[in-house]
């Protein structure tokens, strides 16, 4: 009876520490308010032009051959795919990196500060064979590239 | 957890930044074979990069960057100067990491 008595204690203790810790995370993740808000609804997007929409308010692209993609042609090990966009357009101001193949293609955006060239690279995971698409703003329009990777092995899931 | 690494090269009026990040990226997608529990989301939402206390650079990202991410861009800067670099994640996670233009 004492032993259970105690358990009861304990419990409801654990239970008001864990109140303690949502709290405490929710103060942690208060700052990153403070930066460019992510925009969820658009990586949570599952297809392209949605993922524009919500993104850029628009999904109206101009195809651009300014816009250089730099991807294999066949990617052996789809987790891990270099991808190197660099922009000749002038006054490019953001790019947004998409996976079309992919669950929920939009896979980042970068946004060029003062003096930043339109140049951005990274590794990305493409789940199946599709385009990687970039598309620049630039001027208040929308430019767009797209490069096909041939995956043989996916990325997502597992 | 090995700390990020950060390098920034000047050459020909260049500045070139290169970032290898130490991150799981997991997408929330991925199922655990023996239990086929999904392994809940944990990658960098937000990262910011700047330059003697500019901003040069911001991104966002969604899990479908790879694992231990690596970031290159480019900006016009000069020797010396001090680079910043900071990554959150969905989990109130976060580093900076600071350098110098070589």
């Amino acid at each position: 009876m004492n032993a259970n008595h105690k358990r009861r204690v304990f419990l409801k203790g654990s239970v008001a520490a864990g109140t303690i810790g949502v709290a405490a995370s929710a103060g942690l993740l208060a700052p990153a308010a403070v930066m460019a808000e992510w925009p969820a609804n658009a990586f949570s997007a599952r297809k392209v032009p949605d993922a524009l929409d919500n993104l850029l308010g628009s999904n109206a692209t101009e195809a651009s051959d300014k816009i250089k993609i730099k991807a294999p042609e066949i990617a052996e090990n789809g987790a891990v795919v270099p991808i190197t966009i660099e922009s000749g357009i002038d006054g490019t101001e953001s790019i947004a990196l998409l996976a079309a193949a992919n669950g929920t293609p939009l896979v980042a955006t970068f946004t060029m500060g003062e003096g930043a060239k339109a140049y951005a690279a990274t590794r990305i995971k493409l789940g199946k064979t599709g385009d990687v698409i970039a598309v620049c703003k630039a001027g208040g329009k929308m430019y767009s590239a797209r490069t096909g990777v041939k995956v043989t092995i996916g990325g997502c899931g597992g | 957890m090995a700390a990020t690494k950060l390098k920034a090269r000047f050459k020909k009026d260049v500045v070139t930044v290169k970032a290898l990040m130490n991150h799981p990226m997991e997408t929330g997608l991925r199922k655990i074979k023996e239990t086929g529990k999904l392994v809940p989301a944990h990658h960098i939402t937000e990262i910011s990069c700047t330059a003697n206390g500019k901003e040069v650079l911001s991104a966002n990202w969604s899990g479908g960057v790879s694992k231990n991410p690596y970031l290159a861009f480019k900006y016009a800067g000069a020797k010396g100067d001090e680079i910043a670099l900071t990554w959150k994640d969905n989990k109130g996670g976060t580093e900076t990491v600071t350098s110098k233009v070589k």
